[in-house]
């Protein structure tokens, strides 16, 4: 069974009857690491946000874990992670990574173990008692890591989430999110706009394309597990870094402009 | 703590020179007394009178503090229901708005006709009146300037209203809150005391009013000197509890200060 079902779906935005995504179909399987990349205005966040029933499709359906995107969201089936890390500032690192294991009832004994093995997992135990804001950039989207997965849902959802940190953090924090995908054998769903970090994470990347959104292709990455730093220096990781920039290219995405449209909105 | 007994130094420098400028003006010109009385001869007032000013002081500070928590509780309240339901903010805030530049304080004399003169509560209503409207308008901003990312990660994990409201909305709201309750204190104190003068009350505006007009000047400073201090510890008071409660606050860390 797929882990994310999308069927004939098309989201149209009622303001300026804007069509954001037109007769979308995907199926990611379990133990998937997929990739949306495309240049903005393509609607890859709001692909995510239909999966995650933070927006709800005009028409089509989307299924997760074989049931309705809403029963989904309900049932906790999935993590989010998104840019900004969206930390709550009054919260301490331990709380942050508990508020969804409070929403889910959890006692405060079970929390706190939880929470110490999270924060092990991205490795900031001894910063539990830290404000986010007393952290680093990277640190906070570590958190944000952490309390996605803390109830350990199937599916995990990140829209650019390494997007706002510089290229070191970046491609540290993409290693440590692999080790930690295959550690909990979970689904990744991710949105980017650069094309080596899909390439280098993802089993496959959907290229999308603008105005309407659509998929214009699927590129599978074939590239052995596990990665490595080394696989960036991999031939085979240019040739599919070279895939997925000619066919943004063919849909009209000179990735050098979408790279630049990307960074002005 | 050290450091911040220094941070407090230049104020308490600049007060102490500021009392000896006062004291030495008056030698110095010759300033009458109805003018301007000497500082030591107020602080002596304040022992001399002290029965009157503490049973006055007492009265004024019911007023100003029931009014502040009745008005503050309300404007929560009101506030709290608005947030819930737009449409209404959207009707009722504007004219909250235009209220609160009303010089409310005006009708305190009307208020002593409402209610029972020769009780606290036409002197608690002004007050209470004058804390209302800019702690309902801050809390309302505070309840919906939540960001709309952190509303949906609380959705994400099958938040209800009542979740968000409590996780989210809130917190966030706590600082606004506050601010609008330091400015609630001073207008308390305010209202307590302009509104004593229309009253026939044994409080601090009271003592004020008969003191000028039987020419002594030194027990209406006085009570002046009592009600600024009981609006000063009202303030400081909010502030301690705010600083407190918001130790979380990144925009609070670096300064010291109240």
């Amino acid at each position: 069974m797929s882990v994310v079902s999308i069927s004939g779906m098309t989201k149209t935005f009622p303001k300026g009857n804007v069509t954001a995504l037109q007769e979308i179909d995907l199926e990611v399987e379990p133990g998937e690491f997929v990739s949306l990349i495309g240049p903005s205005g393509c609607g890859k966040s709001t692909l995510l946000r239909v999966i995650g029933d933070l927006i709800q499709p005009t028409s089509g359906t989307v299924e997760v874990n074989g049931k309705g995107a809403h029963q989904a969201r309900l049932d906790h089936d999935y993590g989010i992670v998104f840019q900004d890390s969206v930390l709550f500032d009054w919260r301490t690192v331990t709380k942050n990574v508990a508020l969804p294991l409070e929403m889910l009832g959890w006692d405060r004994a079970k929390r706190k173990q939880r929470v110490d093995e999270m924060l092990r997992l991205v490795e900031l135990q001894g910063f539990g008692d830290h404000h986010p804001w007393q952290l680093s950039g990277g640190m906070q989207m570590r958190v944000a890591i952490a309390r996605a997965l803390a109830f350990e849902p199937p599916l995990l959802l990140m829209d650019e989430p390494f997007g706002a940190l510089d290229e070191m953090t970046r491609e540290r924090l993409n290693i440590e999110l692999l080790q930690i995908w295959r550690r909990m054998e979970s689904t990744v769903v991710f949105v980017t706009h650069s094309i080596s970090e899909a390439v280098f994470l993802s089993t496959r990347v959907v290229v999308m394309s603008p105005r309407p959104g659509r998929i214009a292709g699927i590129v599978d990455i074939d590239l052995a597990q596990p990665r490595s730093a080394d696989t960036r220096e991999d031939p085979r990781f240019f040739e599919h870094v070279t895939a997925v920039r000619e066919l943004l290219r063919s849909v009209g995405a000179d990735d050098h402009g979408s790279v630049l449209a990307e960074e002005i909105t | 703590m050290r450091a911040r007994l220094r941070d407090w130094i230049p104020a308490i420098v600049v007060f102490a020179a500021g009392i000896a400028a006062w004291q030495l003006s008056i030698e110095i010109f010759n300033i009458q007394k109805f003018l301007l009385p000497k500082p030591w001869a107020i602080v002596h007032a304040c022992w001399t009178q002290r029965h009157e000013l503490s049973s006055a002081g007492w009265l004024t500070l019911k007023e100003a503090l029931g009014g502040f928590a009745i008005g503050s509780a309300l404007g929560i309240a009101f506030a709290t229901v608005l947030a819930r339901f737009r449409r209404l903010s959207d009707a009722l805030m504007p004219i909250a708005i235009a209220a609160n530049a009303i010089p409310i304080i005006a009708f305190s004399p009307i208020f002593n006709a409402w209610f029972d003169p020769l009780s606290l509560t036409p002197r608690m209503a002004t007050a209470g009146v004058l804390c209302f409207f800019p702690v309902m308008v801050n809390t309302l901003r505070g309840l919906t300037s939540v960001k709309p990312s952190q509303v949906e990660v609380m959705r994400s994990y099958a938040a209800g209203e009542l979740a968000i409201f409590r996780r989210v909305r809130v917190p966030t709201a706590l600082p606004f809150v506050f601010s609008a309750l330091k400015v609630a204190t001073v207008l308390a104190m305010i209202g307590a005391i302009v509104s004593d003068y229309f009253g026939t009350f044994g409080s601090l505006g009271i003592t004020i009013k008969n003191s000028v007009a039987l020419f002594d000047f030194e027990t209406a400073w006085a009570a002046i000197l009592v009600a600024s201090i009981l609006g000063v510890g009202m303030y400081v008071t909010v502030s301690l509890v705010e600083r407190f409660t918001l130790k979380w606050d990144p925009t609070r860390q670096e300064r010291g200060t109240a």
